[in-house]
């Protein structure tokens, strides 16, 4: 399966936000698209998930073109967790993660599937102790892990998460990062917009850099984030360095 | 976080419902005990259990769901625990469709001319709300929105009397903006009944949307949610049951507000598993309060939609109080 980007172009109000980017994503890898603030890497992630129409171009999944999938249908295969999720009401966890299951729920409520896919995105995060709990009552990192879990119940073949590691403390965001890990070893596709350039090399099997709308590299995380393409796109002097845990970017200074 | 499972709240709002029903058919000015309903046709009490306390009964039932059932909708939707029919003026543009065929002297011609004027009015009412509050999802601006609606109907029905013809023209228009089920016949029931079936059965559609709509309008539509068709349908299902329920009973509030709102801590928050239960549960309030009204001892029967916004206000009140100790 393949998720692709065919010469997306947005525009909002006067500004240029994507600019014919050409990407194509494999299932069964984690693919981080990264760039400075207002690169358009959310707006990228939202035409992705059939969420945005493009002025130009399209995405597509397969052999679709995504917009012409019934919304059920792209919802049965993509599964989109933006960032800042809202929770509206009072729900507890299990019924949160239960609206993961909505676009396979029939008109009479869920059924033993459901319920057992549900159960199966509890066991993924953990989150079984917390499955009664009120939303409302959790911690930042349980939260953002039920959120997660609310993304993955429906079992997608692509996750597409939107700064999903915001927020999180180190060793919560290193969870977070074994479960993109795992979902993707059975063979999804993963697509996360990050801010963390060394969570980027870290996790990541390619990394995709974007800045003003358009694609300035696409790579292997090392082949990716050179020196030259973080002074172009985020204007510092920065180095990929050898870190205790792997490699990892050092920034320097504003690039002169 | 649940106290009572789905099975046993149906059971026990049903058995509820039925008590309040044969209560409803018994009470008033004349106690009409069980003995004189199987008695045959010539008790005078049979007279009124079936011309006057049949229709009256089953009409609350069915403004006291349709009424519900919208709130909840409403509140589900705008993810707004204050949203109701009466407080985003839905309700009111409905009484203007109505006053208005009252106004300019149509509604006699034809039975089914004022309740479809209060339909149009409570449609024009949702759509105006929908505009006005456009495509941000933000409650504050729908409640804004809701208030504008709010205002310009309730001058709209104020330019109407202040223009009237004449005074029975004002009368008539004061009994649309207090609501009342009193001497209500089985013509009311028919005119009634088909906007709230096909309303209440729309809205009831609409619990997987909802649901997905707590994950805010981005969530939704990620989940496969079809916002425009949901919007298309909300609209549809409140203008029909709001719209039948003024017509014939008048402006009654609150109804919307308080149901959801005593049902969540019973059967939890999710919107689309409270659609059904405050259909059920605003049938039992509406017919409880309305034979409060009818029994309370008056010169004149106080006016059902007087007494639920007396009820009412004190209500929104609380629920403010508690909205703000939350957000603090």
């Amino acid at each position: 399966m393949t998720l692709a980007a065919e010469s997306l172009s947005v525009r909002l109000g006067d500004k240029q936000v994507l600019d014919g980017v050409e990407a194509v994503f494999a299932a069964g890898k984690i693919t981080a698209v990264v760039g400075p603030n207002g690169a358009g890497k959310s707006t990228l992630l939202a035409c992705l998930a059939g969420l945005r129409r493009p002025q130009a171009g399209r995405a597509r999944l397969d052999d679709w073109a995504l917009l012409d999938l019934p919304p059920r249908e792209r919802a049965k295969h993509i599964a989109f967790l933006p960032q800042t999720p809202e929770v509206a009401w009072a729900i507890d966890v299990r019924t949160l993660v239960g609206l993961g299951r909505t676009a396979f729920t029939g008109p009479w409520g869920q059924g033993d599937e459901d319920r057992a896919a549900v159960d199966r995105a509890l066991a993924a995060t953990e989150l079984e102790p917390f499955a009664d709990r009120v939303v409302g009552t959790l911690s930042g990192g349980e939260r953002a892990r039920a959120l997660i879990a609310r993304a993955i119940a429906g079992e997608p073949d692509w996750l597409l998460a939107d700064e999903p590691l915001a927020g999180l403390d180190p060793g919560h965001a290193l969870d977070a990062a074994d479960l993109f890990r795992a979902l993707a070893g059975e063979g999804r596709g993963v697509i996360l917009t990050l801010h963390d350039l060394a969570a980027a090399i870290r996790m990541a099997d390619r990394v995709l850099v974007l800045a003003e709308g358009r694609v300035l590299a696409d790579g292997a995380p090392l082949d990716a984030l050179t020196s030259a393409t973080l002074a172009q796109a985020y204007g510092v002097e920065a180095r990929v360095v050898d870190g205790l845990g792997g490699p990892m970017v050092e920034v320097v200074g504003r690039a002169r | 976080m649940k106290s009572m499972s789905r099975p046993v709240f149906y059971v026990a709002i049903c058995a509820l419902l039925a008590v309040l029903a044969v209560a409803s058919l018994s009470a008033g000015r004349v106690w009409v005990p069980w003995s004189a309903w199987a008695a045959t046709s010539n008790d005078p009490r049979w007279a009124i259990v079936f011309s006057l306390r049949l229709p009256r009964t089953l009409l609350a039932m069915m403004v006291g769901a349709a009424l519900g059932v919208s709130g909840a909708a409403l509140q589900g939707y705008t993810r707004n625990p204050l949203a109701e029919p009466g407080v985003l003026g839905v309700s009111s543009m409905a009484a203007l469709g109505a006053v208005l065929t009252l106004y300019l002297g149509v509604a006699t011609q034809a039975a089914w001319i004022l309740p479809v004027a209060a339909m149009i009015g409570a449609a024009v009412g949702v759509v105006m709300l929908l505009a006005l509050a456009g495509a941000t999802s933000s409650s504050v601006t729908f409640i804004l929105a809701g208030i504008i609606v709010q205002t310009f109907a309730t001058a709209a029905v104020a330019l109407a009397m202040n223009l009237a013809p004449n005074p029975w023209a004002v009368n008539e228009i004061i009994n649309w903006v207090m609501g009342s089920l009193a001497d209500r016949s089985v013509a009311e029931v028919q005119l009634a009944a088909p906007g709230v079936i096909i309303g209440v059965g729309v809205l009831l559609t609409l619990g997987r949307a909802l649901d997905a709509l707590t994950l805010g309008e981005t969530g939704a539509r990620s989940l496969g949610i079809n916002m425009g068709l949901t919007r298309l349908l909300l609209g549809f299902g409140v203008a029909c049951a709001v719209g039948a329920s003024v017509a014939v009973t008048g402006m009654i509030g609150f109804v919307g507000l308080i149901i959801p709102h005593l049902l969540r801590p019973v059967i939890g928050a999710r919107p689309g598993a409270l659609l059904l239960p405050s259909a059920l549960a605003g049938a039992a309030l509406i017919l409880a309060a309305d034979m409060l009204v009818r029994i309370t001892p008056a010169a004149t029967e106080i006016r059902l939609g007087v007494a639920m916004a007396i009820l009412g206000g004190p209500f929104f009140l609380i629920v403010l109080i508690a909205l703000r100790r939350k957000v603090a």
